[in-house]
């Protein structure tokens, strides 16, 4: 391991102030010093923002969330608003790492959390997204878990939070602080498509630090939902987190954000549209998914994901309308 | 038998147990192997400048500076006398610092240039051109045998089952890694090592470094597993020794999970053809297997896969064969129950495929092959209660009222069924000595150079020499776990208990002997060896059995599968132990729930190694994927054994467990899925 030095920020402002050209923040360090172990980030500075006073969740008068980014994700998932205004983001939390990792693991390190291509966590192997330009041997190689829509020839790489696939479907928004100020980011427009720049997951600048996330209410029947090869402590093949409003047989409103399949949280845009002000039957359940997968690019091995993706859209609003 | 706690549960859960690597040790440096980055090369050079120049780092060892040190049989351990790459992952450079996190930075400085770089040939088919048939397969049994005319039975028969099954390669992944810390003092070498048997590392290490057995010391008191990847040693140990005496300073060595997926064994690939040829009743007329595997070109593993179709049921042709080819590749080795964990995930499938065709019940199948007499070797066996443990499983499990039609049962979105499948596991036995000593003060000392590696054998001998010396447990202390006790076979092959045992009793009968009366102050000792009592064996067919009950839930929307419930019964001689045997039953079963549904090790076909490096990636069941797993036993009273009547339970409960599953599966979806594991992106396109 490479000597580094720990600092530990106790305001915003000395947090960005410390924050140098090798630095990283470092919340439960449950993904980045794991990174460090491996040699895949070798930061010359770490400056700790678990103390800073972002460890709160405020539920606004509207229903709405405000949630620290420091705020540990048990905390997150077990808080009584959250579970009872926002389920989803609660299931979605649980549904990630275990116990132990949830436990030590942060609101703000859970969205930066790096991609599980173990290309990328090898380096003695090629990866565009470690190290820009050496290639990216996932594209013909092992593929079975990476992304079937918004992928270039540079990366095929898909986001591994499960938390952010939630607040995808939840239109939640990022504030963020730097030296120059404060900016607050829609997730929509947080994560990247790799295009032809793999390294840079989100649209963060250099020693931006996230101070909270913004959920608006939602007033609807959610779910979050993960596929996985064994019963829990496992990445998702697929996951779905909906929300689905339903009046009258027809649908009202409903959201529908896809896990495992892309770069970023997939929010299944087209799907969704499809879907407002049309009978709440299987049938356009169906029509919405088809439509939605036809932008899929399946790779040599993960073609498999495009009927989960179907049965997993269908069902999840199947049982949102029952539960209505 | 008596039940009786685990003797060392207060020491581990209080942490008092000590593991290899804990050992405090003075002035213990601290040693990271540098792993080949390419598959196939030769080592240009080797430029260690950078690492050394690094504060802390004491020593660099390559090829360009390792001592010679002696040929044994494994060429994995001969580490750094060739400048040949024969695996991505191999062990080519080493580095001593005086921290383990210095080690760790120095070794991704060591600066390796390879020549004739060639692209590794690591992909296992069953066409692929080297593949030859061994003189061998691992254990010692012939690589092919046969009886009869099976391809014209086959050809005959009224029914007929033939298909491939693929099991991929899987890591032992025991939870503690391979460690060892090594010291000198001048020539006698002392190592505290993680193994599955003090005596044989202690040989080998005297053979690599040119001393006498009793120059090395072996320490090995609590092993945190090894699921056979800590039988033979590993790179691990010869590395540390080697190191320590570069360094002038003992060394702590601790394999990193990482490097564990190259530099500690596995399991092969397998590619199996199993024909079935069986009468309108399901009488099996021919029984063809035939297996394809892999090994590394270092040396020769021929995983016995075929070996459990040599005794499972009766046919008069029948055929059993190896081949493997040379790849790339590491080594691949004993991994619990080498042969007959994936060779019987075919034979039991195949046989659900026939019982399924032919519309019998498959405990019925099973039952009306059952042989008299060791079919292929036609002498009796010692015991054979497969029978009673396929009825008693099905009468436990509720098997009466099953409806054979697949795909018929729901349980919400889930699709559910139940399988059946047999399991074997040969029950050998391996010389060893021990002494029993007797004190004035009314207890009792047994020392064997045994291993527990978690399995429970220290409880066990302890229950052993209680029962012969009539004496209450708490009187008895069993040391073992190093190798300056008498001498002892490995943990391996489920032969520990049944091996260990028998000079425990002949060492306590031969201590009853010597004792009458006062026990002297000096204590009483006396000492036994059964080399020539296993030497004189009857002959007998020898092994365990058992049946595996297994249902599954299949979700219809997502392909995922859970197992609600499992259910296995074994017959394997005497159980000493119960509470620790149970563990191993279970234990072994949720092994097989894990090679069934997840356990999988990815070979990268351009870059030449498995993928999978950790334990997030390489997927073993987590409690939540253990629900109801129940295992027990049919007292068996076998004479033809050991002295305890004892056969073995390390590695039954995962043979067969596997296709248990898979048969659940199929009996749930009606897909039949002969490549495992089985995962969503198996099932889903059939749905
Ligand atoms: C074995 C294992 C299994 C897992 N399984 C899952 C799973 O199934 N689903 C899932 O969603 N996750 C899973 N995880 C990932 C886990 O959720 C993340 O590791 C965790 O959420 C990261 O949070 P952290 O606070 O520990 O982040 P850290 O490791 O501390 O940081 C991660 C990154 O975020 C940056 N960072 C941290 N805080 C801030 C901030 N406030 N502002 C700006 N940058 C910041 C760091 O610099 C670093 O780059 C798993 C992890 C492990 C180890
Ligand atoms: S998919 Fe992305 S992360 Fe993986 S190897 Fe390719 S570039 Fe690297």
């Amino acid at each position: 391991m490479r000597p580094f030095t720990y600092e530990r920020a106790d305001s915003v402002d000395d947090a960005v102030a410390l924050h140098g050209e090798q630095t990283r923040y470092l919340g439960g360090g449950t993904n980045l010093v794991d990174l460090m172990r491996l040699g895949v980030e070798q930061p010359d500075r770490l400056v700790d923002v678990t103390r800073l006073p972002y460890d709160q969740i405020t539920v606004a008068p509207d229903g709405g969330l405000l949630i620290g980014a420091t705020v540990r994700n048990s905390d997150l998932a077990v808080s009584w608003s959250v579970r009872q205004t926002h389920p989803l983001l609660s299931q979605a939390v649980l549904a990630g790492a275990s116990g132990q990792i949830r436990n030590q693991a942060t609101v703000g390190g859970n969205l930066l959390q790096r991609t599980r291509c173990s290309y990328f966590q090898d380096i003695t192997k090629p990866c565009n997204k470690r190290d820009p330009g050496s290639g990216c041997p996932a594209r013909k190689g092992e593929n079975h878990n990476m992304a079937i829509f918004g992928h270039s020839t540079a990366c095929v790489a898909t986001h591994p939070s499960d938390m952010a696939v939630a607040l995808a479907a939840l239109d939640a928004s990022v504030h963020v602080h730097s030296r120059e100020g404060k900016r607050v980011l829609p997730l929509s427009d947080f994560y990247r498509f790799p295009k032809d720049d793999p390294s840079r997951d989100t649209v963060l600048k250099p020693g931006e630090l996230i101070t909270e996330v913004e959920v608006p209410p939602l007033g609807m029947p959610s779910s979050y939902r993960k596929v996985r090869e064994r019963a829990s402590f496992a990445f998702a093949l697929v996951s779905i987190a909906g929300a689905l409003k339903v009046e009258d047989g027809v649908v009202q409103d409903c959201r529908i954000a896809l896990g495992g399949v892309a770069h970023k949280p997939w929010r299944a845009h087209r799907a969704e549209e499809m879907l407002r002000g049309v009978a709440a039957t299987k049938e356009n359940y169906l029509r919405a998914a088809d439509a939605e997968l036809e932008s899929a690019h399946p790779l040599r091995e993960n073609g498999y994901k495009i009927p989960l993706a179907r049965n997993l859209i269908v069902r999840t609003m199947l049982s949102l309308g029952e539960g209505a | 038998m008596t039940s009786l706690e685990r003797v060392e549960a207060r020491d581990k859960v209080t942490g008092r147990a000590r593991y290899a690597f804990e050992y405090p040790v003075e002035g213990a440096a601290y040693l990271m192997g540098v792993q080949a980055a390419v598959g196939r090369a030769e080592i240009a050079s080797v430029d260690h400048e950078a690492a050394l120049a690094l504060p802390g780092v004491l020593a660099v060892l390559s090829c360009e500076n390792a001592p010679e040190i002696a040929e044994v049989d494994d060429p994995e351990l001969l580490v750094f006398q060739s400048r040949k790459v024969s695996y991505r992952g191999q062990f080519v450079a080493a580095v001593v610092a005086e921290t383990w996190e210095t080690a760790q930075e120095a070794a991704r400085l060591v600066r390796i240039t390879y020549a004739d770089e060639r692209r590794p040939d690591v992909r296992l088919s069953a066409d692929h051109p080297g593949l030859y048939e061994p003189e061998e397969a691992n254990g010692g049994f012939p690589a092919v045998s046969e009886l009869g005319d099976p391809d014209a039975a086959f050809a005959t028969a009224a029914v007929q089952i033939d298909a491939t099954y693929t099991t991929p390669a899987q890591h032992n992944n025991p939870m503690e890694p391979h460690a060892t810390v090594a010291a000198w003092e001048g020539d006698d070498l002392t190592v505290y090592d993680s193994n599955q048997g003090a005596s044989t590392v202690q040989g080998t290490l005297a053979k690599i470094f040119k001393l006498e057995p009793a120059q090395v010391r072996v320490v090995s008191p609590h092993v945190g597993g090894g699921f056979g990847s800590k039988g033979t040693p590993r790179p691990n140990v010869v590395l540390a020794a080697m190191a320590a005496r570069a360094a002038g300073r003992p060394v702590k060595l601790a394999v990193t999970r990482q490097q564990m997926f190259a530099t500690t064994g596995y399991r092969t690939p397998t590619i199996q053809r199993v024909r079935l040829g069986a009468d309108a009743d399901g009488r099996l007329t021919a029984i063809l297997h035939e297996v394809v595997s892999q090994s590394s070109t270092l040396r020769e593993f021929a995983e016995q896969a075929a070996v459990p179709s040599r005794v499972m049921y009766r046919a008069s042709n029948r055929r059993t064969a190896h081949r493997l080819t040379r790849l790339d590749v590491p080594t691949p080795s004993w991994m619990r129950a080498p042969g007959e964990t994936p060779g019987m995930f075919a034979l039991e499938s195949a046989m659900d495929e026939l019982a399924y065709t032919l519309g019998v019940d498959p405990v019925e199948l099973r039952v009306r092959n059952e042989p008299e007499r060791d079919p292929e070797q036609d002498i009796p066996f010692s015991s054979r209660n497969l029978v009673a443990c396929l009825r008693k499983g099905a009468e436990h499990f509720g098997w009466a009222d099953r409806d054979p039609t697949p795909a018929i049962r729901r349980r919400g979105r889930k699709l559910v069924g139940t399988g059946v499948a047999a399991a074997t596991y040969p029950a050998n036995r391996m010389p060893n000595k021990a002494t029993a000593r007797a004190d004035a003060d009314g207890t009792f000392t047994i020392r064997i150079a045994a291993a527990d590696i978690g399995t429970g054998s220290r409880t066990a001998l302890t229950l052993v020499a209680a029962e012969t010396l009539k004496a209450d447990p708490a009187q008895v202390t069993v040391e073992l776990g190093d190798s300056a006790l008498p001498r002892a076979s490995l943990a391996g092959g489920s032969t520990g208990t049944a091996s260990w045992s028998t000079a425990v009793v002949r060492a306590c009968e031969a201590l009853l002997d010597e004792l009458d009366g006062e026990i002297p102050p000096e204590g009483v000792e006396a000492t036994a060896d059964t080399a020539e009592e296993i030497k004189s064996e009857p002959e007998y067919s020898r092994h365990a059995f058992g049946a595996h009950f297994a249902e599954a839930e299949v979700d219809i929307d997502t392909g995922e599968v859970r197992i609600p419930r499992m259910f296995g019964v074994f017959a394997a001689g005497r159980i000493i132990s119960p509470t620790t045997a149970h563990s191993q039953f279970v234990g072994g079963m949720v092994m097989g729930i894990g090679m069934a549904l997840m356990e999988q090790s990815v070979m990268d076909a351009e870059f030449g190694d498995y993928l999978t490096h950790d334990l997030a990636q390489y997927h073993v069941p987590a409690c939540a994927d253990v629900a109801d797993v129940q295992a027990t036993w049919i007292d068996e009273e076998d004479q033809h054994l050991n002295p305890m009547g004892v056969k073995g339970i390390g590695e039954i409960g995962i043979v067969g467990a596997a296709a248990a599953v898979a048969n659940a599966v199929h009996h749930a979806t009606g897909v039949r899925v002969r490549d495992l594991p089985i995962t969503p992106a198996h099932l889903l396109p059939d749905f």
